[in-house]
């Protein structure tokens, strides 16, 4: 990751440092601290419970860390601590910038509303104020992630987990975030979905330059999906690397075995 | 014109605990009311009491009026514009009751108007106050169920979820369809909800001379609109709000610009469009104005007997 001589390297969008949360007296995630670089994928791995969604919710900002940072590159105010912003600042920076794809799709869209309304929402969110464009945006990106575009004022319930899982994608980029978070946006997925919607999310993400933050416990997506690593073994970060070297030549134990599992067919 | 307030032989005691409610309560939706006036639309919480009539047929109303009412007031209570409905004619007895005033029909006549549905036709005047029963006060609670989280909204003025519901009529019916409760902007600050009033009413909210106060008693919220109050209908730049209109015309006094009930008369599809103010309706027909059902008197005799073979 050094910097080639004579090139500066960009200016971290993200930077995590410290950053512990305990619950209580049980440990969320401890000591966690990590640069992130505009247009860069880091996944983040490790069994259940190992605190990866713990992580990823302080960093979100949906969960206020025990200690630490989380500085972001913030259009409004340059590199500063989210925690350190006040409600509506944070809020408004979570809305314009960011994006949030859920496992389960049911907890990233509003269930009540159509497709449509769900990913024009953002839109709204932001002060569009003209139907006719946001219609437009709206068909432009369900067409981007591949869903029929007559079925946009269906409700969500009637598409299935993967289409659903399409309508989240393109509602949480449709405003043009620069970075985005993902927790397990594959989870519930069967094999063959799920490799379609990796691919698509794949394209996306190099298309935009968007900096990622994907959670999974899914070496296959990890590997396909991210630029590098971090292995989370009981809150600690026992990990750090290259996807592609930390797969290859694991070198914590935990590693090994968490590598060494996955079914071979 | 007013229903004059019968002499009592208690009088003096009677301003102990005057209107239903104790001194103290009163005292509180008062606080409450000062409150939501000097913050226009903002949902102001307070005390709900007990009612002697269920959630849903006006506890809110009737908190405000019994905190506000005083002998010398002059009440009239509309429920869909009309006077003779059940609710109202329940309600304005229960206040000729408890509080001695004198009640009426006439819009211009009255102080004190408690209403359901409508905003009376006829144009209000300064001094007079309008009390809306509102069911619903929160007009996101219907996209966003947890109320931290529309606190948060109406606090940092985040109502861009609002156009949400918009959208989604004009993908459904190509047209802003809400018809009732339509969301209006007050003071452009706060998003609120004007009760379920048809959005034919909604220009009357704003820069109104009166006083319009909400009370909504099971959901505990009070607002209000002080006069002279901007108040904007939310809408989307290609599709601006519009009012409903009607082809019709009121079919006993031919009113053409009034909101419009419209009622079946038989099996046979026959039907008639009808002021839903009914004193505004009364009042232009005592005027002469008449429309083209207008002019038969009821012979009671005859729905008597029996039909004629």
């Amino acid at each position: 990751m050094n910097a080639i001589p004579g090139r500066i390297a960009p200016a971290p969008l993200l930077s995590v440092e410290g950053l512990t949360k305990w619950y209580g007296h049980v440990l969320g995630c401890r000591d966690v601290a990590f640069d992130l670089r505009p247009g860069e994928v880091l996944g983040i791995v490790g069994e259940s419970g190992s605190g990866k969604t713990t992580l990823l919710n302080c960093i979100s900002g949906k969960l206020t860390p025990t200690s630490g940072e989380v500085r972001f590159d913030t259009r409004r105010f340059g590199l500063t601590d989210i925690y350190g912003l006040s409600e509506p600042d944070r809020r408004r920076m979570q809305r314009e910038e960011w994006g949030f794809v859920h496992q389960n799709p049911r907890d990233g869209l509003r269930m009540r509303v159509s497709g449509g309304a769900n990913v024009a929402e953002p839109l709204m969110n932001l002060g569009g104020r003209h139907y006719g464009n946001m219609r437009q945006a709206t068909i432009d990106w369900l067409d981007r992630v591949e869903l029929d575009t007559r079925r946009i004022d269906d409700k969500p319930r009637n598409f299935s987990g993967g289409m659903q899982q399409r309508i989240q994608v393109a509602r949480n980029l449709i405003h043009g975030p620069r970075l985005v978070f993902m927790d397990e946006p594959t989870g519930g997925l069967d094999v063959s979905v799920q490799a379609r919607l990796l691919d698509l999310l794949r394209e996306l993400v190099r298309d935009l330059g968007l900096a990622v933050i994907i959670v999974t416990h899914d070496m296959a997506v990890a590997r396909l999906m991210a630029d590098r690593l971090m292995v989370m073994k009981g809150g600690e970060v026992v990990e750090t690397g290259l996807t592609d070297q930390v797969l290859d030549d694991p070198q914590h134990p935990y590693t090994q075995l968490l590598v060494s599992s996955v079914l071979q067919i | 014109m007013s229903t004059p307030v019968p002499a009592r032989a208690n009088a003096p005691e009677r301003y102990y605990n005057y209107a239903y409610l104790d001194e103290q309560t009163k005292r509180m939706i008062r606080r409450s009311i000062l409150k939501a006036l000097a913050i226009p639309g903002y949902q102001v919480p307070f005390g709900s009491r007990e009612m002697p009539v269920p959630y849903g047929w006006g506890t809110g109303g009737i908190q405000l009026t019994a905190a506000i009412i005083g002998p010398d007031d002059v009440y009239k209570c509309i429920d869909q514009g009309a006077d003779d409905t059940t609710n109202a004619v329940s309600i304005r007895r229960f206040f000729a009751n408890v509080a001695d005033v004198a009640t009426t029909e006439d819009t211009g006549e009255a102080t004190i108007i408690q209403t359901r549905h409508r905003i009376p036709e006829k144009p209000l005047k300064a001094g007079q106050v309008l009390i809306y029963q509102v069911p619903q006060p929160e007009p996101l609670r219907g996209l966003e169920a947890r109320e931290t989280e529309t606190r948060a909204m109406h606090a940092y003025e985040e109502y861009g979820l609002q156009y949400v519901s918009l959208y989604e009529n004009i993908s459904a019916y190509g047209r802003i369809a809400a018809t009732a409760g339509y969301p209006v902007m007050v003071e452009e600050r706060y998003l609120m909800s004007p009760s379920p009033i048809p959005k034919f009413d909604n220009p009357k909210m704003a820069q109104n001379e009166a006083v319009m106060l909400f009370g909504a008693g099971r959901e505990k919220r009070i607002y209000a609109v002080p006069p002279f109050t901007r108040v904007r209908s939310l809408d989307f730049e290609d599709y601006p709000f519009e009012t409903q209109t009607w082809e019709e015309t009121c079919a006993l006094c031919g009113a053409k610009d009034s909101y419009l009930d419209e009622v079946i008369l038989d099996d046979a599809g026959d039907k008639m469009f009808v002021c839903s103010d009914s004193h505004h309706c009364a009042e232009r027909r005592a005027a002469g104005h008449v429309g083209p059902m207008a002019g038969h008197t009821l012979d009671q005799d005859a729905a008597l007997k029996e039909p004629a073979q």
